[in-house]
């Protein structure tokens, strides 16, 4: 009686197992199994939702526990040395920090006007057609591996920014120290080129779907007073400001964790350069070069407390995003299923 | 436009506001055009290159042969693309059942503290940097069992493809109408057979094009590999032992001295993103037409 009353209940309510404990009699045990079952099926599902959880408890706690030695040799002044030597076990990781920084905030110099243009396009100027097929081609790009991306850099766009651009850039702007030294090809340059790209996808799509939720009175609005189009426009950017910023956000947290494509075309030194043409490192290349072969336990400590830096980093980075998008479209659209 | 706009006509002759907003209106248009043209350049790009160089060393002994040693030519990558296989597969193995589980369990049961929480982690999950999910996998599977693994290589593949199965799955079943539910229950089914043979096949067909986009893009990653599953240049389909893959070799090859690896590299990353690419393309057709999906 009791298990068909549970039974009749909408979804919505939760659903309780008679208090009688579980049935034992077989014609009762006919009746009331839904009840077991279902909390058993509840059980099962919530394990699964569970171990989600654990998964990223698990990858906080093995870091953690992977740089506690280095934490406990360095302290924070692993954060601000810039010697690196598994020689002398003596470890800092600004060069690398100071790499991940500037190539990801070239990549978002790069990505974010062009990003924010196409999301324009494809919201609001473009021809039906014409955007269903760009937006087709933002998709594809984002699918594609990051080696492949990594590949292209390396053998395509290293020999093309040597020959031709950075000598370019040596001759007419080499007074700025940002662009003095030598066409490498591969450094910091070609690995914000690559990021730029890597991230375009995060900031076109988040981008769009920002726009498309700004209420399509603020345009009619400033056309009825006389805007052109693109002033309209610019009143729909400035209402979407905060979730564009979200979109830029959350490239950025991309851009900071990329490993392959930047580990292929940074060139992998440890100093620090002021030049945008000489080779550096980030801290996703300097644990993709060393970790297989780390020297000494406190080297493999250090390259866990690099990922532990860089994990932080990316938290606060993506938690700031996913805020910022929230916030902007009133939660009405799913950041995470469009990062 | 402009005729209508309420200024006075001495205004209009001093500073002639109407031909420059004209103009800034047509160049900011234009170069909105100009981005969506410059966003598609690279695309193009990318795959000019790959066809250009890969396409020649594309026969079937790139699909059948084991990598030759340096200075013989010929050879193909063979175990390597077997290993992808292996390890995307043992990926799955783990992340779908948990991952489908887990966004059944959101949409389903998912009021309480504990769903906010696991939503929460999985948005975190997803913004993790491949890198780290291998450093982790490292401590976890490869240090306990004292050498890298085809094992420890397919959890860290499972662990990437996690979130975004979870998040999916969690979305379409809620898609799912409320009556469907509710009739299953009116015919007197318990609420679990209401959900298990009612509510998950009728968003069958999302939470598997969902799982196997998760897969494909998991089929490309290299970073998390690197220490894990490590690599190998013989066949190896024993899981507690290091194993080749796609990503990784393409990797290796890519970064050796020798043209001829190189060469391989090419051949090897258009395969790879032909399996990733063309796969992840025609479930995003796909999953433009199935019902049970929201219409993006």
């Amino acid at each position: 009686m009791s298990a068909s009353a549970a039974l009749a209940r909408p979804p919505a309510a939760p659903l309780r197992r008679p208090s009688a404990g579980p049935p034992r009699g077989s014609a009762a045990a006919a009746v009331r199994r839904g009840p077991v079952a279902d909390d058993l099926y509840r059980t099962l599902l919530g394990a699964c939702a569970l171990l989600v959880f654990v998964v990223v408890v698990l990858i906080v706690q093995q870091s953690v526990v992977g740089a506690l030695p280095s934490i406990r040799a360095f302290g924070w002044h692993f954060l601000v040395s810039s010697q690196w030597d598994p020689v002398a076990e003596r470890f800092g990781a600004l060069p690398y920090l100071y790499g991940t920084l500037v190539s990801s905030a070239l990549a978002m110099l790069l990505a974010v006007p062009l990003g924010l243009a196409t999301a324009v396009f494809l919201a609001e100027v473009a021809p039906r057609r014409v955007g269903s097929m760009v937006a087709f081609v933002v998709e594809l790009l984002a699918s594609i591996p990051s080696i492949v991306y990594g590949i292209w850099g390396l053998f395509v766009l290293a020999p093309f920014l040597r020959t031709l651009v950075e000598p370019w850039l040596i001759r007419h702007l080499g007074f700025l120290p940002l662009f003095e030294g030598f066409p490498f090809g591969i450094g910091m340059l070609n690995a914000g080129l690559v990021l730029a790209v890597m991230v375009l996808p995060t900031i076109v799509s988040i981008s769009r779907e920002v726009l498309l939720a700004t209420p399509g009175a603020l345009r009619q609005a400033a056309l009825a007073l006389g805007s052109t189009r693109a002033e309209a426009i610019a009143v729909a950017v400035d209402a979407a400001r905060p979730g564009i910023l979200g979109a830029a956000i959350l490239g950025l947290g991309r851009a900071l964790g990329e490993t392959m494509a930047v580990t292929m075309v940074i060139g992998n030194t440890n100093r620090i350069s002021a030049s945008l043409l000489a080779p550096g490192a980030t801290m996703a290349s300097v644990i993709a070069n060393e970790f297989t072969e780390a020297t000494g336990a406190l080297h493999l400590s250090a390259l866990f407390e690099v990922a532990l830096v860089l994990f932080a980093l990316t938290l606060v980075v993506n938690a700031a995003a996913r805020l910022l998008v929230h916030w902007a479209t009133g939660g009405r659209r799913d950041v995470a299923g469009a990062a | 436009m402009s005729r209508a706009r309420p200024e006075t006509p001495a205004r209009l002759e001093i500073r002639g506001p109407a031909s420059a907003r004209r103009l800034w209106n047509a160049g900011l248009l234009a170069s909105c055009w100009l981005a969506a043209a410059v966003v598609i350049l690279p695309l193009a790009l990318i795959v000019w290159h790959l066809l250009a160089r890969g396409l020649a060393g594309l026969n079937a002994d790139f699909f059948l042969r084991l990598p030759k040693p340096v200075g013989e030519p010929g050879g193909g990558m063979a175990n390597a693309i077997a290993g992808t296989l292996i390890l995307v597969g043992l990926g799955a193995l783990f992340a779908v059942p948990v991952g489908v589980g887990a966004g059944v369990w959101l949409a389903e049961y998912g009021r309480g503290r504990l769903a906010t929480v696991v939503r929460y982690t999985a948005d975190v999950l997803a913004g993790v940097p491949s890198i780290v999910v291998g450093v982790a996998v490292y401590g976890l599977v490869v240090l306990p069992m004292g050498r890298f693994s085809a094992l420890a290589g397919g959890v860290a593949l499972g662990i990437l493809m996690l979130p975004t199965i979870v998040r999916s799955t969690e979305e379409v079943v809620l898609l799912v109408p409320r009556s469907y539910r509710e009739a299953a229950l009116a015919l007197g089914a318990p609420r679990w057979r209401a959900i298990q043979d009612v509510v998950v096949p009728s968003a069958a067909a999302g939470i598997v094009t969902a799982a196997l986009l998760a897969v494909a893009r998991a089929a490309g990653e290299t970073a998390p590999l690197l220490f894990t599953a490590l690599g190998n240049r013989f066949w190896s389909a024993r899981l507690d032992q290091p194993i080749a893959s796609l990503p990784t070799m393409i990797y290796d090859y890519a970064k050796a001295p020798y043209e001829d690896w190189n060469r391989q590299a090419w051949t090897g990353a258009l395969v790879l993103l032909v399996l990733v690419t063309l796969l992840s393309a025609a479930l995003r057709l796909a999953l433009r037409r199935l019902p049970g999906r929201s219409p993006r």
